[in-house]
């Protein structure tokens, strides 16, 4: 039988059993939106994320102490104390690409005002950190020097801590916030940021004088870490190999040593949060694909059944002159045709769906070129796989058994 | 001398049913020439369907050797067979074996359609043709289910026609009818008789034997009985004989 006659005999019988091929469709059309969905909000959190950070300013470079590789093994108390003050220094003042610096030292607790209660932390540093981190001064000042040498007990606050304690809107600036039992004056409030990309809450968020932590909190000489920006995003490389050598000199370490501290740069994090997009996009492709798997098991079913079926059906074509091939074919363009048809549907249900969300949603949503095509191909190649198999079966059928069969 | 189309020599067919063999047909020889009307009688499970199984090339033979237009079937391959069926056989069953939920007109094309050399055109003519033949030609678009039994039957026997087989085979072609559609089939077979078709028409009814050419008698998988018809009776003058129907 030639191609066009297949397709026509084929056509016909799905067309007599039209509720059936719809259902089975359904499969198919289900697997390959969700396929095109998944990974369109997958690559869309993806691209959203990165351009969060580099807002968040890309020639950010931060130094922890330890050995510790980046979401690594969990360090000893003792390699943490191997920042002091003296590397902040050096790296303040012998360094050519480093523009800013800030050490940083963090404690918790409950803050008080009135009978407002409200846990946070706070952090230590200087009047650089604002710009590293790119935040800003909404009201009031940031600490001077001189409050940093005299370790004066001052504070800028974020704006969710204003909310949390001061509940009744009054003006924060003056005020004296008690942060476990030790009063800060508010001298400054930052402007509200908002979450970052791993859903953090940037305007919780108090600054105090280093110097104020470290001798009237903690009660600690070493730091806990530096955060600095280079001169450029392109000198990025070149301030972390400065501030390497300045830092391995200040520690005295032999060549043969390891570094005590580790630096990594806003680059790298944000390598580190693609690559976790990148494994967020691959969970859902697989639990997509599982759909499509699903699907496909479906088509087998239904040409299962429809061989069945049509058992008497394949004796006659068979006693009337089809050979094994006809009905190979024959069945297996109807496992084609079905999944052609359901790849389609379901590739404008799965644009549908994608742009659905980013409208009624406005979840960040890219729709990838490769995804369709995917999903499209993978489609049409499990239909026909599981398809071909009852297909064969049938095919070799003997004639007088599929004649006798009842 | 009538040319043959239809040798058989000490055919055997047995069927393995789980430990034990059944001897469908033990020895089966005799030959079939162009343009005999053959009826095959005996009783039930005497090897019937067989041996009209093993004729149309349905199925081949345990032993013995089968002669079709003097080409050995047992030579042959799978798609050989079925292009023989295609093109050289045509098929009566007792069921009718319609395609459901075709119309008459693609039933009968579909032997034609699985033969490259005929056209979409070719094939619509030639299937009603056949049609008109079977006296059908105002039941072009009825589908399967539209038809009664005798309809049915009278597709099934154009689709048998359609392709100029050599050789009709009907099995019970008239088991499921009344004795009046019967007849009316009968007519059908001796007007095919009378062009020169070459038929084999398997039967339980000595009745309906009595309008065919030669008369073979199975038992047991045997021949017991194979001889020319001397008084051919006329299908068309039983059938104007019966009483007229009374509704
Ligand atoms: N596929 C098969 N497998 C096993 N045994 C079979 C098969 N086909 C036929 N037989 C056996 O072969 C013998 C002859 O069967 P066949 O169908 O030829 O009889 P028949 O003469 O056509 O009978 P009926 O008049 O009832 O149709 C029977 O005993 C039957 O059981
Ligand atoms: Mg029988």
């Amino acid at each position: 039988m030639n191609i066009g006659n297949l397709i026509k005999v084929s056509l016909r019988a799905l067309n007599n059993n039209k509720m059936r091929a719809f259902l089975t469709m359904l499969g198919i059309i289900i697997g390959v939106a969700s396929v095109i969905t998944m990974l369109a909000i997958g690559q869309g959190s993806k691209k959203s994320i990165q351009s969060q950070i580099s807002e968040m300013g890309s020639n950010m470079i931060m130094i922890q102490p330890g050995t510790g590789n980046m979401g690594g093994v969990r360090l000893s108390g003792e390699s943490q104390q191997t920042l002091k003050l003296e590397d902040y220094y050096a790296l303040r003042d012998k360094t050519n690409y480093i523009s800013a610096c800030s050490p940083t030292v963090n404690s918790s607790g409950q803050y008080i005002f009135g009978s407002n209660n409200y846990p946070c932390s706070i952090s230590g540093v200087n009047s650089d950190y604002l710009d590293i981190r790119k935040l800003s001064i909404d009201e009031g000042t940031v600490f001077s020097k001189q409050q940093i040498e005299v370790a004066a007990k001052v504070c800028i606050v974020g704006q969710t801590v204003i909310k949390n304690l001061f509940t009744n809107g009054e003006d924060p600036l003056g005020k004296v916030i008690r942060f476990n039992k030790i009063p800060f004056t508010i001298i400054g409030t930052l402007n509200e940021k908002g979450f970052n990309s791993m859903g953090m809450d940037q305007d919780n968020i108090v600054l105090a004088p280093y110097t104020t932590i470290q001798k009237r909190i903690l009660a600690i000489t070493y730091i806990q870490g530096i955060y600095a920006s280079a001169t450029t995003e392109a000198d990025t490389n070149k301030a972390i190999d400065e501030a390497e050598t300045l830092l391995r000199a200040n520690h005295k370490l032999k060549a043969s040593d390891a570094d005590d501290f580790n630096i990594r740069s806003q680059e790298e994090i944000s390598k580190m949060l693609t690559s976790t997009t990148d494994i967020l996009t691959i969970l859902l492709a697989c639990i997509a694909s599982i759909s499509l798997l699903v699907g496909g098991i479906g088509i087998m079913n239904i040409m299962y059944v429809s061989v069945t079926e049509r058992t008497r059906e394949i004796g006659l074509r068979m006693s009337i002159g089809a050979k094994g091939r006809d009905i190979l074919s024959q069945f297996l363009i109807e496992a084609i045709l079905i999944s052609f048809t359901g790849g389609i549907i379901g590739v404008l249900f799965g644009l549908g769906a994608s742009l659905l969300i980013q409208f009624a949603f406005s979840w960040p949503v890219s729709i990838q070129l490769y995804a369709v095509l995917l999903s499209f191909v993978v489609c049409t190649i499990t239909g026909v796989f599981f398809g071909w198999y009852p297909a064969k079966k049938a095919s070799q059928l003997d004639p007088i058994d599929a004649l006798r069969y009842e | 001398m009538n040319k043959s189309i239809i040798r058989l020599e000490n055919i055997k067919r047995d069927f393995i049913v789980g430990e034990e063999t059944v001897h469908a047909l033990r020895g089966v020889s005799f030959s079939i020439d162009e343009g005999e009307f053959v009826s095959i009688m005996g009783s039930s499970g005497s090897g019937k369907t067989t041996m009209l199984n093993l004729l149309g090339c349905l199925d081949t033979p345990t032993e013995g050797d089968y002669f079709l237009d003097n080409v050995a079937v047992s030579t042959m391959n799978k798609n050989q067979r079925s292009t023989i069926r295609n093109k050289k056989i045509g098929f009566v069953f007792q069921s009718y074996n319609l395609l459901p939920k075709t119309t008459a007109e693609e039933n009968v094309e579909l032997p034609l359609m699985y033969n490259p050399s005929y056209t979409g055109k070719e094939r619509r003519e030639k299937a009603i043709k056949a049609l008109n033949d079977v006296g059908l030609s105002d039941r072009l678009n009825h589908k399967s289910n539209q038809m009664s039994g005798g309809q049915m039957q009278r597709v099934a026997i154009a689709r048998a026609l359609v392709n100029d087989p050599v050789l009709i085979l009907a099995d019970e072609a008239t088991g499921n009818l009344d004795t009046r559609t019967a007849y009316e089939i009968m007519v059908l077979f001796q007007e095919l008789h009378k062009k020169g078709r070459t038929i084999v028409f398997v039967t339980h009814n000595p009745e309906l034997a009595a309008f065919t050419s030669r008369n073979i008698v199975l038992r047991d998988g045997k021949v017991i009985k194979d001889a020319p018809n001397e008084r051919i009776e006329s299908a068309k003058k039983m059938l104007d004989a019966l009483p007229k129907q009374e509704d």
